[in-house]
């Protein structure tokens, strides 16, 4: 069983659900990046998503964006945040998911980006541009290896399409919770609650909602209705409102335990 | 008949795109699929291609150049049409969808204006709400564009991000669709993009090459033996191409090498570019050796542009077209050479076409050759460019 099924077994037992944190690798720099790792596990990050940066993050908002560029910025690359994870394995178990677009993994080679994301101990990769249609040859490359695919899921997905993704999805489906890209919003969308019955109807797989969730009432309410509730956008404002400065690894800290305390 | 039911051509295409559109294209295929059947859709696109755009448009065989270079050289004045290029045959088709499908509002990317201003058109005849976004440094070079598309009651939203050029465009309308999709039509403007856009683009495109071969054998009584066309996107190069698709006539798309395709400065995604995935579709991209997508570089705006579409990746790997370049500077030549020779002032984007035509291509072939090329839009955009260039 591999960290991400084991995670949420664990939750279940315990009746909880999961809090999984977003953060940018080399967002500002992977020196950065690898303490906000230690401190999102200890301030109790069910899962940590890891973003890869990407010159051309069409599903993302503009906070995720600049986060993107800034990681570019540093010269963050794949073999780098492997590396990265590879190093944070020695000291934690909390299980890593990447965020990355598709071109990125392509480029490096499916059955090399599998081989070498287990063997840096990340547990499962999110790839916002790869529908089931197009993850057949990665999703067995990833059967083999026990690494989860984890495909994402939209308002505007039919039932059809539930079937279809819940069948090519392993560790977790990440339910996108409104038709747009990534940032905070004010107000979650109305239809959630009736979309993930909907899906919970289909499969067994956890379901967790990211998308537009920013404030601790806004996981609580998630978590009420999902498996899990994922904060990306609100936690880049933090690390991008405190670059340069002594406490932002202490701040995002801080921020994620209130997040998670509502949960 | 490519693609299949995938979206692929070969390896090239498909839909990678997030799965909140994935409903509005499968919509659209359908929808596509009933208008192709229906003779009422058919009729009226026809119709407006005639009447409003001004097709046919005349297949010119360029009297001047042929006397000088001893080959005959025929132009398919694209040019000619309504808003100055080829993409309004286009944008008729997909506005026309749009209604069809009950969607009130358009969106679109663009890079030197011309998608932009015929997408602004239909949607004005057809009374739609439009917003086109354009990058800022595209802005800046194509003003006379902009002023035209707000005239048309088109809202044109600046892109800042990135290269501030049509790829940042495109990923900004798309973000805007993924935000949008229950009452926004996307209409691309190249044979990019995922499943169906690549078909449908080019099946609205191909009335260039279906035109060209009637006039042709109306001519000539035969095919021609070379066609040429710029390759940005691609959409006019393989509306032209298409219909010859089954015949032996030789197939040459013409990139963008900017500065030179052994510099970072060019736009040359099929001639040193490699397979990869951006916006939505699997073909030849130019990218670092780590996946980042480079940023193109072309005097022409609307060749400025890392991706090209799936369709011309599969005619480069099977070798039914053959792919070439032509530099800046090269273009301007041809630019020139046509404005002064012919009396036709092209754009800079089949400018290339003209330069590859005239210099590269007729003095290797026999003089019986003859050869065609996609003239795809006129140069009154390209004016203050070329009064720079000439300082």
């Amino acid at each position: 069983m591999n960290r991400i099924d084991k995670k949420f077994r664990e939750l279940r037992e315990k009746n909880k659900k999961a809090f999984i944190a977003f953060i940018m690798a080399g967002d500002p720099s992977l020196g950065v990046t690898k303490k906000l790792i230690f401190e999102l596990s200890s301030k109790g990050a069910d899962i940590i998503e890891l973003g890869v940066p990407f010159s051309d993050p069409m599903a993302d908002g503009p906070t995720i964006q600049k986060s993107s560029e800034r990681g570019l910025k540093s010269k963050t690359t794949l073999a780098s945040v492997f590396n990265l994870v590879r190093n944070a394995r020695l000291q934690i178990q909390t299980p890593i998911v990447f965020l990355i677009y598709y071109n990125l993994v392509f480029h490096y080679g499916l059955e090399k980006f599998i081989n070498t994301a287990v063997d840096s101990g990340v547990d499962g990769v999110v790839i916002p541009d790869l529908p089931p249609e197009e993850s057949i040859e990665l999703c067995k490359i990833a059967k083999k290896n026990r690494f989860s695919i984890i495909h994402l899921l939209a308002p505007t997905s039919s039932i059809d399409r539930i079937k279809k993704v819940a069948k090519a999805s392993s560790g977790f489906i990440y339910y996108v919770s409104l038709t747009g890209t990534t940032g905070a919003r004010k107000k979650l969308a109305e239809d959630i609650g009736a979309k993930l019955r909907a899906i919970k109807n289909i499969t067994k797989i956890p379901v967790c909602v990211g998308f537009g969730i920013s404030t601790p009432g806004q996981v609580k309410e998630i978590q009420k209705v999902s498996d899990g509730a994922i904060v990306g956008s609100a936690i880049i404002k933090i690390i991008e409102n405190n670059i340069g400065k002594k406490d932002l690894v202490k701040k995002v800290g801080n921020f994620v335990k209130t997040l998670k305390g509502g949960g | 008949m490519l693609p299949d039911k995938f979206g692929k051509f070969g390896l090239f295409g498909g839909k990678f795109v997030p799965e909140t559109l994935m409903m509005a294209l499968e919509e659209l295929e359908k929808e596509y699929k009933v208008a192709q059947k229906d003779t009422k859709f058919k009729k009226e696109l026809d119709n407006l291609l005639e009447v409003y755009a001004g097709r046919p448009t005349p297949l010119y065989l360029a009297r001047n150049i042929s006397k000088k270079i001893g080959r005959k050289i025929y132009l398919k004045r694209e040019d000619l049409l309504h808003t100055g290029a080829h993409k309004i045959n286009n944008t008729l088709g997909q506005a026309l969808l749009a209604v069809k499908m009950g969607k009130r509002r358009i969106i679109a990317e663009t890079g030197a204006g011309q998608h932009g201003l015929a997408t602004a058109t239909s949607a004005a005849l057809f009374g739609l709400t439009c917003d086109v976004y354009m990058g800022e440094e595209d802005i800046h070079r194509q003003s006379l564009n902009v002023f035209k598309m707000k005239l048309l009651g088109a809202r044109v939203i600046p892109v800042y991000s990135g290269s501030k050029t049509l790829k940042d465009a495109t990923s900004e309308a798309i973000r805007d669709w993924v935000t949008n999709v229950r009452n926004t039509y996307y209409i691309i403007g190249s044979a990019i993009g995922p499943h169906p856009y690549p078909m449908i683009v080019r099946d609205f495109q191909s009335v260039i090459g279906k035109e060209t071969k009637k006039q042709f054998m109306k001519y000539e009584k035969r095919l021609p033996d070379y066609m040429v066309a710029c390759v940005g996107g691609g959409s006019n190069a393989m509306g032209f191409f298409h219909p010859f698709f089954k015949t032996n006539v030789k197939l040459i798309g013409v990139e963008a090498a900017g500065l030179g395709l052994n510099t970072e400065k060019h736009g040359a995604s099929l001639c040193k570019g490699s397979v990869g995935v951006l916006h939505g579709t699997k073909s030849y991209l130019l990218q670092d050796k780590f996946g980042q997508v480079k940023i193109a570089h072309s005097i022409s705006a609307g060749l400025d542009y890392p991706g090209v579409g799936p369709e011309h990746s599969y005619y480069k790997d099977t070798k039914r077209a053959e792919y070439v370049s032509v530099t800046d500077k090269e273009a301007l030549e041809g630019f020139k050479m046509l404005s002064e020779i012919e009396g036709i002032i092209p754009a800079l984007e089949p400018s290339h076409a003209i330069y590859y035509a005239v210099k590269k291509l007729a003095p290797k072939i026999s003089r019986n050759k003859i050869i065609v090329v996609c003239l795809s839009g006129r140069g009154d955009k390209d004016i203050d460019i070329i009064k720079n260039e000439s300082h």
